[in-house]
């Protein structure tokens, strides 16, 4: 029987904005079975996003949703668990929207380990505003605005997240399918900030510039550079040149920020 | 029973008057000179199950309290001028999705980071125009300690009530000087909270018309489930640009504030009945200005205050009353020049009207606006 | 008194001179049922350097609630002197630590002299307590509260270990003025 993803949308709302082979639907067809699996309740469960492609996931999904503005979403998604720690607050969003405009609120999510999943959509480029790049995109890669080649060095989501604090950090791809319900399922049940990068492609604004001749090549792009953790420590150097981790890259435990309040507030009244 | 009295800073007052208006939630940032408002809330909100969090920024601090009060909390956020320049863009979230939250601003000198100790009054047209589109707007410009207690709780109400943000305006003179206040009993302020649906979580539309102006708003984390977005919406909530939906939710989100303007409107007239000169003063400079009146009263002049308390919507009906009775109206102000727009705009050219201003950091004092009623009398 | 009456502390930021200000404007306000305001400088300028504190006291409601001429003065350092002390009302009075400011302003009031550091040094015995001292002279000088309000404003201010190191600082302060007055 074929998995009952319809119950997840909300009715009407699709077709969906994005373009034929984006990867963004392998992404919420996995939030979805992941949602599923942790037996979250829609009523007790918010999906918050930012801006850009990524962020308008949410509007198809039938839960508490709520589209910020551009980078903003972890800060509101932090009001909203703050308010009421006892929901379940994903938070949903693109590399630029993340790592940019929303580096800020990123690291600081990260740093006060608030319990949400960040799942950040890396596709390497600003889709929406028709592909100037991001500070995800490879340095020498072509963007809108980088014609003569990308000048800049390129953020690492994942050591970002763990340098700034987060303790649940995981790597998937849009290729991977079947892996990124089990890294989002991990991300949700752990008690602390999650941040689950899933890399993506963007072939009407990344790859037409960049040489990949068809969705099938940028999909096998995706398959050729992913080496997951376990079989990335039996390779040398050399073998790894290029490639990127993927799998549950960091684990551990520590204070979280909800429980960390409890505890003020505890102080507080018995002050 | 005696009321409980206390020497009070403004922010401090302003602290408690959230506290009686029920908040709880503070997200903020810190700034000079209204960063007491978010120490006495640091330390008031866990006793009573509260929360407060210092975010990483103001844009942040923004988002923390539009995202909490989306779950049902009253929030509110404090900040001064330079703050709230880059809480701009989500003044402008609040507004279109229609989240109910307060805004201080203890306005400083500026532009930029300006005279981050002295006061100004030159945000009040920030407070109009200052996020990007067509909007309503309310302010509320408090006078005294006492004042900014009540005004902190009437912020919350009119936020509530209308469901959009609202900010409360007050200088950095009447933010930081102590004065006694009476707090109110439980009961004797009113206290209003938000309409919730009523209909079916099946049924609910978060931005309804059919409720009139102001739709009931559910909470994230109850029955309801619901989207929001800062994209032009229809009554569903969904982005559409549908013409005749965004002109008509555009519309009505403009009508919510001017339609109820009776109910928003609050002014202070101090012998303004007789008066051939009216002076147009707010927050401190209105103390300076009331002074004034009282000192060239006693020489016969005939001299009124007409004193908004709350500045938008601006009290055009009443302003104009004025400007046809008087000879001059007066307008002070700590910017070069702001508010004395809508007065000349509002009067049509019925009446002389003549602007004092200050922008060295240092009050207006009573002796300046002395001078300048003897001069157009 | 129904005109209003402008009272200004100054020194150096860390002595204590805000407190002051605020404890005269609470015995004010809250002991005796009067109008005050009090206000102070912020920042750089309250840390170190002179600093200052202002009050206002009415019988009527206080409209302009910045000192315009203040009645009183304290001055507890040369530079506080130097940089405060200027716009004192004709008849007003400018209490000094003898000890600091040597050079005296020139104007029409009258000036009063008392080692305040030094008195809460050697004869309270410790010199945290000057601006308590200074705030019990000023209420003498002044009679802008009953002597009573103001020490039992004092007493509502600090904790109660030290109840009585700040009522000794209070009244020795106040009787040093009835002293200087009677000489």
């Amino acid at each position: 029987m074929a998995y009952d993803y319809e119950s997840h949308i909300r009715p009407g709302k699709l077709p969906h904005i994005w373009c034929p082979g984006c990867g963004h639907g392998i992404v919420m067809k996995g939030m979805i079975r992941a949602f599923d699996a942790c037996g979250l309740k829609k009523e007790n469960t918010a999906i918050v996003s930012g801006i850009g492609c990524a962020s308008r996931m949410n509007g198809y999904m039938d839960y508490n949703t709520l589209h910020t503005a551009h980078g903003r979403a972890a800060a509101f998604a932090t009001g909203v668990k703050m308010a009421k720690p006892e929901m379940d607050v994903i938070v949903v969003g693109g590399d630029g929207d993340g790592t940019a405009i929303g580096g800020n609120h990123f690291i600081h999510a990260c740093r006060r380990n608030i319990n949400m999943t960040y799942i950040i959509l890396n596709n390497m480029i600003y889709g929406m505003t028709g592909g100037q790049f991001s500070p995800c995109t490879p340095t020498g890669d072509k963007a809108s605005t980088t014609v003569y080649g990308n000048p800049d060095p390129t953020f690492d989501i994942a050591k970002l997240a763990i340098g700034a604090g987060a303790t649940f950090v995981a790597r998937g791809t849009a290729f991977h399918a079947a892996q990124i319900d089990k890294l989002i399922a991990e991300g949700i049940k752990h008690n602390g900030l999650a941040v689950i990068e899933i890399l993506d492609d963007c072939p009407t604004t990344y790859g037409r510039r960049n040489k990949f001749r068809s969705v099938v090549d940028m999909m096998k792009r995706l398959k050729d550079i992913a080496v997951p953790v376990a079989a990335a420590a039996k390779m040398t150097p050399e073998q790894l040149e290029g490639k990127v981790l993927t799998g549950i890259l960091h684990k551990e435990e520590r204070p979280e920020y909800t429980e960390q309040y409890a505890q003020v507030i505890s102080r507080a009244k018995g002050a | 029973m005696a009321k409980k009295v206390a020497l009070l800073q403004g922010n401090t007052a302003c602290a408690f008057g959230a506290l009686y208006a029920g908040c709880n939630f503070f997200g903020g940032y810190p700034i000079t000179p209204s960063t007491e408002v978010a120490e006495v809330l640091s330390e008031e909100l866990p006793k009573i199950g509260g929360k407060f969090i210092q975010m990483e920024d103001e844009i942040a601090a923004m988002a923390s309290v539009i995202g909490a009060s989306l779950t049902g909390q009253k929030a509110l956020t404090a900040t001064s001028g330079p703050g709230v320049s880059l809480k701009q863009e989500l003044i402008g979230y609040a507004c279109i999705a229609e989240v109910p939250c307060v805004i201080i601003n203890v306005m400083r000198g500026g532009p930029s980071t300006g005279m981050p100790t002295g006061p100004g009054q030159s945000d009040v047209q920030q407070a109009k125009w200052g996020t990007h589109g067509d909007h309503a707007a309310i302010a509320l410009v408090p006078a005294s300690v006492q004042e900014i207690f009540s005004e902190t709780v009437r912020a919350f109400n009119l936020a509530e009530k209308y469901r959009m943000p609202v900010q409360v305006l007050y200088d950095e003179i009447v933010g930081h000087m102590r004065e006694r206040i009476e707090f109110p009993e439980p009961g004797e302020l009113e206290v209003i909270n938000r309409t919730e649906p009523t209909v079916s979580p099946e049924d609910y539309k978060p931005f309804d018309p059919s409720f009139g102006d102001v739709p009931p708003l559910a909470a994230f984390g109850s029955d309801y489930r619901f989207h929001v977005t800062g994209l032009n919406k229809a009554a569903d909530g969904f982005p559409t640009t549908k013409a005749n939906l965004v002109d008509d939710e555009q519309r009505r989100q403009i009508r919510k504030v001017d339609g109820n303007q009776p109910d928003i409107e609050l002014n202070e007239e101090y012998l303004t009945e007789d008066a051939e000169v009216i002076i147009f003063a707010y927050g401190s400079t209105s103390r300076s200005a009331r002074y004034a009146v009282n000192e060239l009263r006693k020489e016969g002049i005939k001299v009124g205050l007409f004193r908004p308390i709350t500045l938008w919507p601006f009290p055009e009906k009443r302003v104009a009353e004025l400007a046809k009775q008087a000879k001059a109206i007066i307008v002070p102000e700590l910017n070069l020049g702001q508010m004395i727009l809508e007065v000349e705009r509002v009067a049509k050219g019925t009446c002389n009207i003549v602007g004092i201003n200050r922008v060295d950091g240092e009050p207006i004092n009573p002796g300046q606006i002395i001078d300048q009623v003897k001069e157009v009398k | 008194m129904a005109q209003r009456y402008e009272i200004r502390f100054s020194g150096a930021g860390g002595q204590g001179l805000i407190t002051a200000g605020i404890i005269l404007a609470e015995a004010a306000s809250i002991n005796e049922g009067k109008h005050a305001v009090q206000s102070q400088s912020y920042g750089p300028e309250a840390r170190g350097g002179a600093s200052k504190s202002e009050v206002i006291i009415s019988d009527e409601p206080i409209d302009y609630p910045k000192a315009t001429v203040v009645d009183a003065c304290l001055a507890m350092t040369q530079e506080s002197a130097d940089k405060y002390a200027n716009g004192i009302k004709p008849g007003g009075v400018l209490l000094i630590d003898a000890d600091f400011v040597k050079t005296v302003p020139a104007g029409e009031f009258k000036v009063v002299k008392i080692p305040i550091m030094r008195t809460a040094k050697e004869e309270v015995g410790r010199e945290i307590v000057a601006n308590v001292v200074a705030l019990g002279a000023m209420i003498a000088l002044t009679d802008v509260v009953s002597r009573e309000a103001g020490l039992k404003a004092v007493l509502a201010k600090v904790p109660e270990a030290f109840l009585d190191l700040n009522e000794k600082a209070y009244s020795v302060g106040f009787e040093k003025v009835k002293e200087a007055l009677d000489a």
